[in-house]
């Protein structure tokens, strides 16, 4: 792959290269060209199958970190890449075009994530969540338990404890 | 009144109906021409909790939208929040019926970011494990295409030989759905004493069941009638729509990733998944089929070149306090409905930072299934959605 990975190096701004495995490398890219490196590598080395899209929530750098997972059919390779968008105005251009099933992948991250990809088929349409109006519920700073307090409510007869006080308890009982 | 000419229909579908500059169809509900239906998310013709909004003219599926949600429990979200090791209860939910192959990618992506290789009498018994899931979900997943049609028998035969895969599954793991036998580092036990007989057993019976499904099924006038020539799926749609496993072999795509990228102990073994081109959904069962054959021969073939015994698990730091250096990956393996992927993120902390699971229905059940839909009758949509495996969990995780 690292015939590849200089040909990439050579018509697009990347950084962080890193080969995983034999088969699997990960490149981070500028957002502007990303669509444009995910287009070349689809149409001219032959990444036509696109195997995921999906989001990481960095929190703490203000970003979101898109990977866009591509595979290679041909000679069986797979490479991740990598784009850094800003977490306060989450926005990607979309790539609907170049995979019939990309715009499932976007509608997904839009709702979960709050990343939205203008122009996308169907991205107002719920996925998986219907009428929600909370914070997007995969974002690091939605937080689950609070929500699920404030939500639903206690069953009877059920407690929680904290796990490292309880167990302490249940087995060193004289301490 | 001509009757003949009042049902008359022009033979070229692609024509109806009318399609808009956009190229999507021209549906004006108000018109009395169409109607909207729902199939599921109760409905016995569909698999698992997921439903489809169908609008149709007479018998004819014009548009449809998969509607998923009913079973979201944000399983990746609350992986967040737990240890690695605690990881594993929430993680094999996430497709009830074939839950191996998320222990195994889930264990493979630990030891990948972690560092951990895995003793060779442990890759065994994990290849062991996985086909035999494979195995109980095939006897169940060939005969229910039949049951789409209303061809319920072969269900019923099915389902008593899984049961007994289900005891085979008990006895080495303990539970008879969910295992977790795959944990990090290996596994949690060796075979106990007389397993490999009591399998052979079984897989005696299976071999039966391959020859009785032959008569019942695709020797079947009726289900043949229904099943060949339908939902056909192009070659050109296979990087397209993202279509995996036994629905791309159908199609003459060979997608397999056992023999694409062995992981475990595949490439020791002989054995060569089956392809055709009909791309319809007869096809598609028949590689299902094929594939049911081509378990029980590995499952043999395991038993009888796979160690008695060794070390079953690697060293690994206390469980409860590993922290996982900083990296991604993804790892995957062959599941019955195809490429089934994990996508890990870590941060150096005890918890994962982001965990994505890429299973062939997602892209299955969406894109593609609403595409196939189009134009074919409202009494084959089960049959349709069934040939292609789709498994909602693993979709809305």
């Amino acid at each position: 792959m690292i015939d590849l990975i200089k040909d990439i190096e050579s018509r697009f701004e990347t950084s962080d290269y890193i080969q995983k495995l034999d088969h699997l490398a990960f490149i981070t890219v500028e957002k502007e060209q990303a669509i444009a490196l995910v287009t070349y590598l689809r149409d001219y080395r032959k990444y036509t199958d696109l195997t995921l899209l999906t989001a990481v929530d960095w929190l703490e750098d203000g970003v979101f970190q898109l990977t866009y997972l591509l595979n290679n059919p041909t000679d069986l390779t797979e490479i991740g890449v990598r784009v850094m968008i800003d977490r306060e105005n989450a926005t990607m251009e979309s790539a609907h075009h170049l995979w019939e099933n990309m715009m499932t992948y976007q509608r997904e991250l839009r709702e979960m994530f709050g990343i939205d990809f203008p122009g996308s088929p169907r991205l107002e349409e719920p996925f998986i969540l219907e009428g929600w109006d909370d914070l997007p519920p995969y974002r690091r700073d939605f937080k689950t338990k609070e929500y699920a307090e404030k939500t639903y409510f206690p069953r009877p007869g059920r407690q929680s404890n904290d796990p490292a006080t309880y167990m302490k308890s249940k087995m060193y009982p004289n301490d | 009144m001509d009757i003949k000419k009042l049902f008359q229909m022009n033979p070229d579908r692609s024509l109806y109906p009318e399609m808009g500059e956009d190229g999507k169809p021209i549906i004006d509900l108000s018109s009395h021409k169409f109607l909207k239906i729902w199939q599921g998310p109760q409905h016995p013709g569909v698999t698992g909790n997921m439903s489809l909004e169908l609008t149709v003219s007479g018998d004819e599926i014009v548009e449809s939208k998969t509607h998923v949600g009913y079973l979201h429990r944000g399983f990746e979200k609350l992986m967040e929040r737990r240890k690695f090791i605690q990881c594993f209860p929430t993680c094999i939910r996430m497709c009830v019926a074939e839950p191996d192959p998320n222990e195994y990618i889930l264990a493979a992506s630990i030891e990948d970011l972690g560092g951990i290789e895995v003793p060779e009498t442990a890759q065994w018994l994990r290849t062991l494990a996985l086909e035999m899931a494979r195995l109980q979900v095939l006897l169940r997943g060939v005969p229910g295409q039949g049951g789409t049609f209303a061809l319920g028998l072969g269900y019923q035969w099915g389902n008593y030989i899984r049961d007994l895969i289900l005891d085979r599954f008990e006895e080495l793991t303990g539970g008879r759905v969910y295992h977790m036998y795959i944990i990090p580092g290996g596994v949690r036990g060796l075979l106990p004493d007389g397993f490999k007989k009591r399998m052979e057993e079984n897989l005696k019976l299976v071999d039966e069941f391959v020859k009785n499904i032959d008569d019942l099924m695709y020797n079947n006038s009726v289900f043949k009638q229904r099943a060949v020539g339908l939902g056909v799926i192009p070659r050109d749609w296979i990087e397209k729509y993202g279509v995996y496993g036994p629905s791309a072999r159908a199609a003459g795509v060979m997608r397999d990733v056992r023999k694409t990228h062995p992981y475990l102990k595949y490439a020791e073994l002989d054995f060569e998944p089956f392809t055709t081109t009909e791309s319809d959904v007869y096809a598609r069962s028949r590689v299902r089929w094929h594939d049911l054959q081509t378990t029980v021969d590995l499952i043999r073939q395991i038993m009888a070149k796979m160690p008695d015994k060794g070390d079953i698990r690697a060293e690994t730091p206390n469980v409860m306090h590993w922290r996982i250096p900083k990296g991604e990956t993804y790892q995957k393996c062959e599941s019955s409905r195809g490429e089934y992927g994990m996508y890990m993120v870590t941060d150096g902390s005890d918890k994962p930072r982001r965990v994505n699971l890429k299973g062939p229905s997602y892209t299955h059940a969406n894109a593609l299934l609403e595409k196939l839909l189009i134009n074919a009758n409202i009494a084959d949509t089960a049959g349709i959605m069934v040939s292609l495996a789709t498994c909602p969990p693993e979709i809305e995780r």
